[in-house]
């Protein structure tokens, strides 16, 4: 008897502490509000944790992009758990609530962004590698030395130099302007330049020399080069080249610029040519703040800390006259201004025309720190909140269609004893929802299906151990004798089935990624919830009922 | 007392020659469709992207086509998603982008789709996945099915015996095959979720087969006078009131899940379904007799094993080697 009422009071304990944990709590979601501002809404609600497939958002996985730096395969998780770091500050600096990030395998990282309103802005935000650098341009004129050095590789080249703007492994037929209007689409994606007058690069010139794309700027600034815009890819697709970049002057490195001006009715790009060596990189900036200047349009003001500080000092006073241009990710920011004199801890940086939006996403990924490594994106998943709402709306529809049958099955087919396997199968889903709160685990689309399925898998034990008893009470045996033995007999399948199923599961969780992860967890949280209803509970059930109706010679099974 | 099947006397291993037949076609159908059509999988293990679009009123799919063609994409896969409304696009990385990322690709069709539709038709899911993500993910998900196998090996030569282990995990890998054939004949499209599926399948298969195991082992420590395959038969009739019940229940939730759930979830649950037959199949028709087989095969010590048992199995041998081989030939 006691024994029977410690089991009673650990059924009641967990349904409290199911209840408890399944109970509507306030939970801020950050939404999208009137006019596209991301609102934080507190809501009341199970804390159940939905997936992105379940209500909406953005996955990002990044790795490394091995085609912009060379990295050696062993420094990979390095500078993945290093970029980690920075990805996370970024995210929480775009100020998105409930967001995750977590490298996934030692070269990958995962970025999944609930209900977020434009995930391309966030993908630009974690992809831009920040990597500031302040150099001096060249006042030696040493691109001119080198110039014919530079016309003869790109004449040697030759068809070779055609590669950059177009593939010749591509059929003639398809070449013309659909891969020339994609590839200046894309470029103008990637590259965040806001002049968007390089669309009409329809017309390259084949093969043509260095030297006479560019030319020299009036402005009289040293090292500054001006190159149609219509050029200013395939300049810069030849300044990738390693030959060129070797053939550069030593010391120097020509850049491209996201700036642009506008001379006798054409649009010029802006390269510089600067030192190899920067003065000082961004690694001392502590603040960055996007600000609207008269005169400059919009920029971005950053402060460096104390030794950042001391340094730029120095060393803009070596350079009093000289330009500086500021160079982020490769690209020099707007046009280099002169060094009036020595600059302390304050400095800006111009973002050539662009709007107010580019100037505070600049200032976040400053503010945030450059990425060690340069990343790009493997894999994307973006799914709309109408679709995620109507998955978990068809998904419970489902469910209750699924335990309906169920539970006319068990009632059909086992009457009383099936009256206690389906307040067992009550339990059962209360258990395994608690579960799943309590562990905080996602619940993901496949998840939900798999939940629906267990609910069909959960009474299988039931099943088996009402079998037994059956089998028990042909044999003569009385009620109480027939019960004890048929739960004693079922226990090795039982164990041994959903032992091996829960070994499956483990693999699936093992290996899988994303919403299977989510199915896996919710198998094994089912198995443990349906192990624990069917042999203990509906046992107790059984305990309660054998007391009631003492001496009962008949039990409907 | 309401009973179905009970106290049933059916010879399930004399038939298995027929099952055999039964299934060996299934598999080779299966794989004369894989033949014709390849195998036709998900953008998650080929790399590319994935739009989904719901449209306002019906298109014409020639007009997506045109769209799409002349965003730059040709040969992209346009098709239906469930209702008339809803359509989704793949697209491969285009062949002359091969310096920008791919990951730009749902952002253009979907501008080129709104200059077409105008707010006719919204973007409800995109997806993209790199060609190395893709690779990467073939080659876990046969990893996660062999290594599912291997684990469930070693518990059931751990808690059974190794004889029985192997001839469930064949009898499950039969059940693998037959799921493959069958998600070719429908050209159901392999994605995580449906590894998902298979990998459930193989857990519920093994789980049905364990059940059968597990009553074989009990009744041969029964010491009656019987052979390995009259136990066997005995096991399989014994427990086929539970193995009707529960395919029930399960194909129940699975029914509800094919019809009720949606679109995205048809394929696991189309798979589910198919495996439930064929996991009952197997366990019935397929494993009893692999177990005999391999019982033949390698015959196991007298003195090692439980007294029944080797009972049963040396009474098993001399009555095989009496009839002429029933079973191996």
């Amino acid at each position: 008897m006691s024994n029977l009422k410690y089991r009673i009071g650990a059924i009641v304990a967990l349904c409290i502490l199911s209840v408890w944990a399944l109970f509507p709590r306030n939970v801020t979601v950050r939404q999208p509000g009137a006019g596209g501002v991301m609102t934080d809404v507190v809501q009341r609600r199970v804390p159940l944790r939905r997936g992105l497939d379940l209500q909406g958002g953005t996955y990002l996985a990044l790795e490394v992009d091995e085609s912009k730096q060379a990295i050696t395969p062993d420094k990979i998780p390095d500078a993945i758990s290093r970029a980690l770091k920075t990805v996370r500050n970024r995210i929480e600096g775009i100020g998105v609530s409930e967001a995750i990030v977590q490298s996934q395998g030692n070269d990958r990282i995962v970025v999944q962004i609930p209900g977020i309103q434009d995930p391309e802005h966030a993908k630009e935000i974690v992809k831009q590698q920040a990597f500031l650098e302040f150099r001096i341009t060249d006042k030696t004129q040493a691109l001119e030395r080198v110039l014919p050095r530079l016309d003869q590789i790109i004449r040697d080249k030759g068809l070779a130099t055609t590669k950059g703007t177009s593939t010749p492994s591509q059929p003639a037929a398809s070449k013309g302007l659909q891969g020339l209007l994609t590839d200046t689409a894309k470029s103008a994606g990637a590259k965040n330049d806001s002049s968007k007058t390089d669309t009409t690069a329809a017309t390259l010139p084949t093969g043509g020399g260095f030297s006479g794309m560019i030319q020299q700027s009036p402005s009289g600034m040293p090292g500054e080069y001006l190159v149609e815009s219509s050029n200013a890819q395939k300049v810069e697709d030849f300044l990738a080249l390693p030959e060129i970049k070797a053939a550069m002057p030593p010391g120097k490195e020509m850049l491209p610029s996201n700036d642009s001006t506008v001379l006798q009715n054409k649009t010029y790009k802006g390269f510089y040519v600067v030192d190899a060596k920067p003065i000082i990189t961004g690694e001392y900036l502590t603040d960055a703040r996007p600000n609207t200047s008269q005169f400059e349009g919009t920029v971005v003001q950053f402060t460096l800390d104390n030794v950042g500080g001391r340094r730029f000092k120095a060393e803009t006073g070596r350079h009093v006259h000289d330009y500086m241009a500021i160079v982020l990710d490769g690209r020099v920011m707007g046009r280099p201004p002169i060094i009036q004199g020595a600059i302390g801890t304050n400095g800006q940086i111009t973002m050539g025309g662009r709007d107010i939006q580019a100037a505070q996403d600049l200032a976040l990924v400053l503010r945030a720190g450059a990425l060690p490594v340069p990343l790009r994106v493997a894999e994307v998943r973006n799914i709309g909140p109408s679709m995620g709402q109507d998955s978990i709306k068809k998904g419970f529809r489902a469910g209750a269609i699924a335990i309906a049958v169920v539970v006319f099955i068990m009632l059909f087919y086992y009457r009383f004893s099936g009256a206690l396997a389906v307040a067992g199968l009550a339990l059962y889903v209360l258990y395994t929802l608690a579960i799943l709160a309590g562990f905080d685990a996602v619940l993901t689309l496949p998840g939900l299906a798999g939940f629906v399925l267990s609910i069909g898998i959960a009474v299988d034990a039931n099943v088996l151990i009402f079998e037994r008893i059956r089998e028990e009470l042909d044999r003569g045996k009385t009620v109480r004798t027939a019960i004890d033995e048929g739960f004693r007999h079922a226990m090795p399948a039982i164990i041994d089935s959903n032992v091996s199923t829960v070994l499956t599961a483990a693999v699936l969780y093992q290996y899988g990624t994303g919403p299977v992860k989510g199915f896996a967890v919710t198998l094994i949280a089912g198995i443990a919830a349906s192990l624990f209803t069917s042999i203990f509970v509906v046992r107790t059930f059984y305990m309660i009922w054998l007391n009631r109706s003492r001496g009962a010679q008949t039990l409907s099974i | 007392m309401l009973r179905i099947l009970h106290d049933t006397k059916y010879d399930f291993i004399r038939h298995w020659k027929k099952a055999a037949i039964l299934t060996i076609a299934w598999i080779v159908v299966g794989l004369g469709f894989l033949a014709i059509h390849k195998v036709n999988y998900s953008i998650e293990f080929t790399g590319g992207t994935l739009v989904q679009l719901q449209f306002k009123q019906p298109p014409h799919i020639d007009g997506i086509r045109a769209v799409v063609d002349q965003a730059g994409f040709p040969n992209s896969e346009i098709t239906k998603f469930g209702s008339e409304k809803e359509y989704t696009v793949r697209a491969q990385p285009h062949s002359g982008v091969t310096r920008a990322s791919g990951d730009t690709t749902a952002k253009i069709i979907e501008s080129a789709l709104h200059q077409r539709f105008g707010n006719d038709v919204v973007v409800v899911r995109s997806e993209f996945v790199g060609p190395r993500v893709g690779a990467e993910l073939r080659y876990k998900a046969a990893i996660a099915v062999l290594i599912s196998f291997l684990v469930t090996l070693i518990y059931l030569a751990i808690r059974f015996q190794w004889r029985f282990g192997l001839a469930a995990v064949i009898a499950t890998a039969h059940d693998v095959l037959t799921t493959l054939a069958f998600m070719a004949m429908l050209r159901l499209e392999v994605s995580l979720t449906v590894v998902a599926a298979i990998l459930t399948v193989i857990g519920y298969s093994l789980n049905d087969t364990i059940i059968i195991f597990d009553r074989v082992r009990e009744n041969l420590k029964k010491q009656r006078r019987e052979s390995l395959r009259d136990v066997l038969n005995r096991s399989i009739n014994e427990t086929l009131p539970r193995s009707v019940l529960t395919h029930a229940t399960t194909l129940a939730a699975t029914l509800a899940l094919l019809f009720f759930a949606g679109e995205v979830i048809r394929p696991f649950a189309w798979i589910m379904a198919f495996g439930i037959f064929t996991g009952t199949f197997s366990s019935i028709y397929v494993a009893g007799a692999l177990l005999l087989w391999i019982e033949r095969k390698w015959p196991r010590a007298t003195s090692v094993e439980g007294k029944g048992e080797a009972r049963a199995m040396a009474e098993e041998r001399r009555r095989s080697r009496a009839e002429g081989a029933v079973v191996s030939r």
